[in-house]
């Protein structure tokens, strides 16, 4: 048997929307499947990592926490897939943004009143881009690969952040642990009064909400699907492949940074060697199950944050590796990418002697 | 001293050359897969896991290789048969990778691992100087070389070759002719993923025999680069991956004599290294253009 691709009359808005579902349950397949090879009751280890942290509260809010970071940075990076420029780097600029935010409660911790918070997530914005426009002005003035610069970052970035808290951003009184010291209360980002969550959530959503504004309504947003789709019916029009590639990683790192700046002082109050559980990279897989639509991207935050919160709970509940999560992770990826197909193209299966035929469509 | 540096470049290296030299052939076909290191760190994992059970080095980097082959074939099935995107999905297979070998290797953290054994080649080997360092090394190493000679043979002198790189450079000509585009580069794609697995093992059986998680460090990306810098030409394949592989080790030299620079500016020299030579380049038109495959990373669906 051998499976052919019919390419459709026209795009199936019925599978644009289904494909993600689909993926999203062959994924959940494939993890029972790890279950069951592992020696575990396959539902019971689903339940327990996709259903019942939602059951409870502190699992609910802790998945609203995770999925923040990834639902800010996949909005800024389907900026850049939609115009096609793969910024693969945001991993790095999340860190480079937490550093820049960083500067100033670690720098001048005297500073403390009501314009610390948000000159910090200017700083971390900033610094994101900055870091997100290493690779762009390479691309646009040298035409260098984009993806292997912004992958190669990462790593400097990484080395970047275990010097600065190993070295001069140490705690002087922290007895030479590798972490800075603790924030100010005015640099650290407040829960919503009644709840446990911090502000970062509502910001996050404005920011997709504009963003999704900005996509569908205005010129901008039209310039990005077009220039991602036919850039050279873009140049046509008039738009500049080049100063779009600088938009769109200014964009990606400046949303990635401000993240990186809510996490540290939302979430860990200070900046330790490691800061993120790969933010960056889910943020990738976020993008795509979201459809590069910043509505999507809400959802599929969720959906992945979930599988870091289900992957602790499985670890707790019966032994099983937390590592399950980034496996889970990738699986999705690829299923998301197999079933994006189906919009394109209907699936025929034809029988070993060709001609037999039509088989099935799907 | 200097011996030494030299012996610990070759080991640097190794890995490198065989992961770049794989992907070299995959993009002279037109697929470009980003999932070298996915591929790399399976193989890393089920080489030293393999070789921990049975005791074999040998069987070892067999089912290292067949590890990275069944991931190749997993993204050639995506990017061939089901027409995804390329970039994409090998994003897919590096996330997949890193994530599936932290899971299987999670049993084997802080176990000692097994080293393949140095061959020493009769009378060679007993030349001063140049015989420990050319002639005293693990069997990967040479058939790092063999490898290299074998593909630059293979591309340029032979008629399999021929047709591999006009799928490359025109696949729609090449199907027009009848050959099966999407044969001939599932099989370039398997290469790949048998070149990187190879690669791995040699990361968890000779470089630094043990498992650690994330222990490629993006050499899957490093070899990638690679691939550019040599604008596609095997030999060129030899250059690079020595000279990062002189790179890399700098940091290990450096605190042997005590310079006073941050251990981590050091290690972030690879990845600055890789940066700068792909601006200097694609900076170079003449250079690029006339060995880039024309059909890199361009989905085939051929007409019925």
């Amino acid at each position: 048997m051998r499976v052919e691709l019919v390419k459709r009359k026209e795009h199936s808005r019925k599978m644009a929307l289904l494909s993600p579902l689909i993926a999203v349950g062959l994924t959940a397949i494939a993890a029972g499947i790890i279950f069951s090879i592992s020696g575990h009751n396959p539902l019971s280890g689903l339940y327990k990592f996709f259903i019942e942290p939602l059951t409870q509260e502190w699992s609910f809010n802790a998945t609203i926490a995770k999925a923040t970071p990834l639902i800010l940075i996949a909005c800024g990076l389907s900026v850049c897939y939609l115009s096609n420029n793969w910024n693969i780097g945001a991993e790095g600029q999340f860190i480079v943004g937490a550093l820049f935010g960083s500067a100033l409660p670690i720098l001048m911790p005297d500073f403390e009143n009501a314009a610390t918070l948000p000159l910090m997530m200017v700083f971390g914005v900033i610094g994101g881009a900055l870091w997100a426009l290493i690779p762009a002005v390479l691309k646009t003035r040298f035409n260098t690969n984009e993806i292997l610069t912004s992958l190669m970052l990462v790593y400097v970035a990484s080395l970047l952040l275990d010097y600065l808290v190993r070295g001069p951003w140490r705690d002087p009184g922290g007895y030479n642990f590798p972490e800075s010291a603790m924030f100010s209360d005015a640099a650290t980002l407040s829960t919503i009064p009644g709840t446990s969550l911090s502000f970062a959530a509502p910001i996050t959503v404005t920011v997709a909400i504009v963003l999704a504004v900005i996509l569908g309504k205005t010129l901008k947003g039209f310039e990005i699907r077009v220039m991602g789709e036919s850039p050279r019916a873009g140049s046509f029009a008039g738009f500049s492949a080049k100063k779009l590639t600088l938009f769109s990683f200014a964009t990606a790192g400046g949303l990635a940074g401000l993240a990186g700046t809510m996490e540290v002082s939302g979430a860990l109050n200070q900046l330790l060697p490691t800061i993120s559980p790969g933010y960056g990279f889910t943020a990738i897989i976020v993008a795509f199950l979201g459809r590069l639509n910043p509505f999507g991207i809400i959802v599929a935050g969720f959906v992945l944050a979930l599988s870091y919160i289900g992957g602790e709970a499985v670890q707790s509940a019966m032994g099983v590796s937390n590592k399950i999560a980034s496996v889970i992770q990738g699986l999705l990826l690829f299923f998301v990418l197999a079933c994006d197909t189906l919009i394109l193209y209907r699936i025929r299966f034809v029988g070993r002697r060709g001609s037999a035929g039509e088989a099935s469509h799907v | 001293m200097f011996e030494a540096v030299l012996l610990t470049v070759i080991t640097a290296a190794t890995p490198l050359l065989i992961a770049a030299i794989g992907e070299l052939v995959v993009e002279r076909s037109g697929v470009l897969n980003l999932g070298v290191e996915g591929m790399m760190i399976m193989g890393a994992v089920v080489g030293f896991a393999v070789a921990n059970q049975t005791g074999s080095g040998t069987l070892g980097v067999i089912a290292a290789i067949a590890a990275g082959m069944a991931m190749s074939a997993l993204f050639g099935f995506l990017v061939l048969v089901l027409v995804t995107n390329q970039v994409a999905t090998g994003l897919a297979l590096t996330i997949l990778g890193v994530g599936f070998s932290g899971l299987i290797g999670e049993a084997f953290i802080g176990i000692p691992g097994l080293r393949l054994p140095d061959l020493y080649i009769p009378v060679l080997s007993e030349i001063p100087f140049f015989g420990p360092v050319f002639f005293q090394q693990d069997a990967l190493v040479y058939i790092s070389f063999a490898l290299v000679i074998a593909v630059a043979y293979f591309l340029f002198r032979t008629r399999l070759g021929l047709v591999l790189r006009s799928v490359g450079d025109n696949h729609g000509s090449a199907h027009a002719l009848g050959y099966s585009v999407i044969r001939i580069r599932y099989a370039a794609v398997l290469f790949g993923g048998a070149c990187a697995g190879l690669a791995g093992a040699y990361m968890s059986l000779a470089y630094t025999p043990q498992w650690v998680e994330n222990m490629t460090a993006g050499r899957g990306w490093i070899a990638l680069a690679l691939v550019v810098f040599s604008s596609w030409l095997p030999l060129r394949v030899v250059i690079g991956a020595y000279l990062f592989g002189a790179v890399s080790v700098l940091n290990l030299h450096a605190q042997a004599v005590e310079l006073d620079i941050p251990s981590q500016l050091l290690s972030s020299l690879p990845y600055l290294a890789t940066i700068l030579v792909l601006v200097l380049i694609s900076a170079n038109r003449r250079l690029t253009l006339v060995n880039t495959p024309a059909c890199l990373g361009k989905p085939f669906v051929p007409d019925r």
